[in-house]
Order: structure tokens, then C-alpha cells, then sequence
């Protein structure tokens, strides 16, 4: 459930308002031990400041330098991690589950 | 995002009423569907199911993958009444996620020594209940005894829908309060959605027990489809 975004989804709307660029990160899929449901979602903005969470903390620095490019872009992206990844040494999931990440660019 | 569809989103859900929004992973194309929207659109039973659960997911519709998360508010639970019951289903229902408030405007029940980090107001219902925006997603339990207190709260859960309404007492005691409320205009379709004696029947003995009969049948009422939901009653 998500009822605890509210805020954040507030402040994705907040930012768009004063000039911001801002991106949304959305958990759409988890396999195994996923840190976090799908339909958890992490909000950036072009500043590279962010609220929320896709992940216990492991695969959000990924997720907001792909957040930038959507925000210049304007395209949406899937990222997926897992431990079968190949980046898995740097942007893993320590507890050995996977998940995809729809990104989008608010606006 | 469309920020429209962002807009719309925030403004739904400052009003707790539920909203999915179905996005096709592949275009990026995205809609938003309103609850009561839901009877009417082509994927009313994927969105229904889903709200039901609470719960995002996946579905693939004519070779499109479509993710559909579901914003759901935050459900409550209002107990009227402060006694022994009360003190474990709280703590109970807080375990389960529930925004949890105690109602009773006896200040000998109504004290945090009995019921510590749960709100408690210690108010006649016309006075505590219209602050706490009881609505839809709340599930509304009556478990003082005493019909000075029961009845108007009980009144005031059938004028805002709650999707719960359950009151303590025996078939016997059920069926004056029943002949009460009808004295005091209350439909019989909304007396007939009282769950009265309260709770699914599990042979609850002890506060804790009665407390774990209330939460299955809440979540029974949340959860299940509508026919499920009939035959557990």
C-alpha cells in the first residue's frame, strides 16, 4: 500500500510548479526478496534531490542519474536490478531479489 | 506524468478516495481511473480486484503490459467505547495498518494509562465523531454497551457509508438496538449492515480473542469479492 507517498507525490507536483524538472521512479515488478513493493516510487528532481524509495537505499543513486537523463530526454525508461545483473557489484540488490523501475518525467 | 494527471492524483487522494493509475510500460501512455469510475471501464475486473487487495500489479491486455498502481487511503477504525475490548483491538489494529481512534466520553475509560499512543477522545459521538471525517474506508466498531453512547455513533456510521459497521451485543440485545434505531428513522438496509453479535465466529472468549474475531471479520469486508464476503458472514 502507499499511503505514506502522499507527501512525496505532493512534492513531485510542488517542484513542477516552481520550474522544476522532475522525474517519478515507480517499482513496477519485484521477484524474490524485494526491498520494496511495486508501486513504491521515488521522486527527483533536476537538482538531483530526491524523496522516497524504490530500494532499501541499494539502487537509488542509479535510479536518480537515470532519472536525469528521462528529465533531459523527456522518454521513459525501465531499469532493472537484481543480482544477475551485471553492475550487480555496484548497484545490487544485497538481498538477492530483483526489481524493475519504470521512470517517467513528470510535466 | 502529465502534471494534470499528477494534480488529479494528489487532489483524489487528499479527498481518501481511492485511484489507479494504468500505465502502458512500453508507450509510457497513462490514464487515471477514478474508484467510481471503475464499474464502467473496459478493465473493471483487473481494476477491481486489484483496489480490492490494495495492491499494484501487472496485468497484459491485448499484448500491451499495463502496470496499474493503486493509490488506496490509509484505512481507519473508530472505536466507540474505551473498555476492556477496546485496549487490545487498537494495539491490534494498528498492527494491521489501521489510523486507529478511541471514542468515549466516559473520562474514567478514556485515560492514556489504559490506552497509551492511541488517540483517544473523551466526547459525546456528536461531538467527537464530525472532526474525525469518519468515511468510507473506515471500519466502525461500537462496543460500549450503553445505547446513550452506541446508538448516535452508530447513526452517524451509516450516514457516511463506513465499509465496516460492527456493534457489541447478543442477537438479543442486537434486536432492541435495532427497534431503537428505527425509531429513530434508520433504514433497515442500513441496520441490516450492522455486524451484530460483532466479530466472525471463532468461540472468542478473552478481549484479545473477541479483538482477533472483529479484525478477521473487517478484513473479511475489506478483501473479500462480495460473494466470498457473504458466505463468511
Amino acid at each position: 500500500m502507499l499511503n505514506r507517498d502522499e507527501d512525496i507525490l505532493q512534492a513531485a507536483e510542488t517542484w513542477q510548479k516552481q520550474g522544476h524538472g522532475v522525474a517519478l521512479a515507480t517499482v513496477v515488478e519485484t521477484w524474490g526478496s524485494a526491498p520494496r513493493p511495486a508501486g513504491s516510487s521515488l521522486v527527483i528532481n533536476d537538482d538531483g534531490t530526491f524523496l522516497g524509495s524504490v530500494s532499501g537505499g541499494c539502487v537509488e543513486g542509479a535510479v536518480v542519474t537515470e532519472a536525469l537523463d528521462v528529465i533531459a530526454s523527456g522518454q521513459p525508461k525501465m531499469l532493472e536490478f537484481g543480482v544477475a545483473d551485471e553492475t550487480a557489484w555496484n548497484v545490487g540488490l544485497s538481498c538477492g531479489g530483483t526489481i524493475r523501475v519504470f521512470v517517467e518525467k513528470v510535466g | 506524468m502529465k502534471i494534470q494527471v499528477l494534480k488529479e492524483l494528489n487532489a483524489e487522494r487528499a479527498a481518501r478516495r481511492p485511484v489507479i493509475i494504468v500505465t502502458d510500460t512500453t508507450t509510457g501512455e497513462q490514464r487515471l481511473v477514478k474508484a467510481k469510475d471503475i464499474a464502467a471501464d473496459p478493465l473493471r475486473a483487473e481494476l477491481s480486484k486489484q483496489l480490492r487487495m490494495g495492491k499494484s500489479g501487472n496485468v497484459e491486455v491485448a499484448g500491451n503490459k499495463l502496470f496499474l498502481n493503486v493509490y488506496a487511503p490509509t484505512a481507519k477504525l473508530v472505536i466507540i467505547g474505551a473498555v476492556h475490548i477496546s485496549q487490545a483491538l487498537a494495539p491490534l489494529a494498528r498492527s494491521l495498518d489501521y489510523d486507529v481512534t478511541v471514542v468515549d466520553p466516559r473520562t474514567a475509560f478514556a485515560t492514556p494509562e489504559r490506552f497509551p499512543d492511541v488517540p483517544l477522545v473523551a466526547e459525546w459521538p456528536d461531538v467527537a465523531l464530525p472532526p474525525l471525517n469518519v468515511d468510507h474506508y473506515t471500519a466502525f466498531v461500537a462496543v460500549t454497551h450503553d445505547p446513550k453512547i452506541d446508538d448516535p455513533a452508530l447513526l452517524h456510521a451509516f450516514d457516511r457509508d463506513c465499509f465496516y459497521i460492527g456493534a457489541l451485543g447478543s442477537r438479543k440485545t442486537h434486536a432492541k438496538r435495532a427497534e431503537r434505531l428505527r425509531a429513530q428513522g434508520a433504514k433497515e438496509s442500513d441496520i441490516a449492515r450492522i455486524h451484530a453479535p460483532i466479530g466472525l465466529d471463532i468461540g472468542a472468549v478473552s478481549p484479545s480473542e473477541i479483538a482477533v474475531a472483529i479484525m478477521a471479520e473487517i478484513t473479511a469486508q475489506l478483501r473479500l469479492p462480495p460473494k466470498e464476503k457473504e458466505e463468511a458472514a
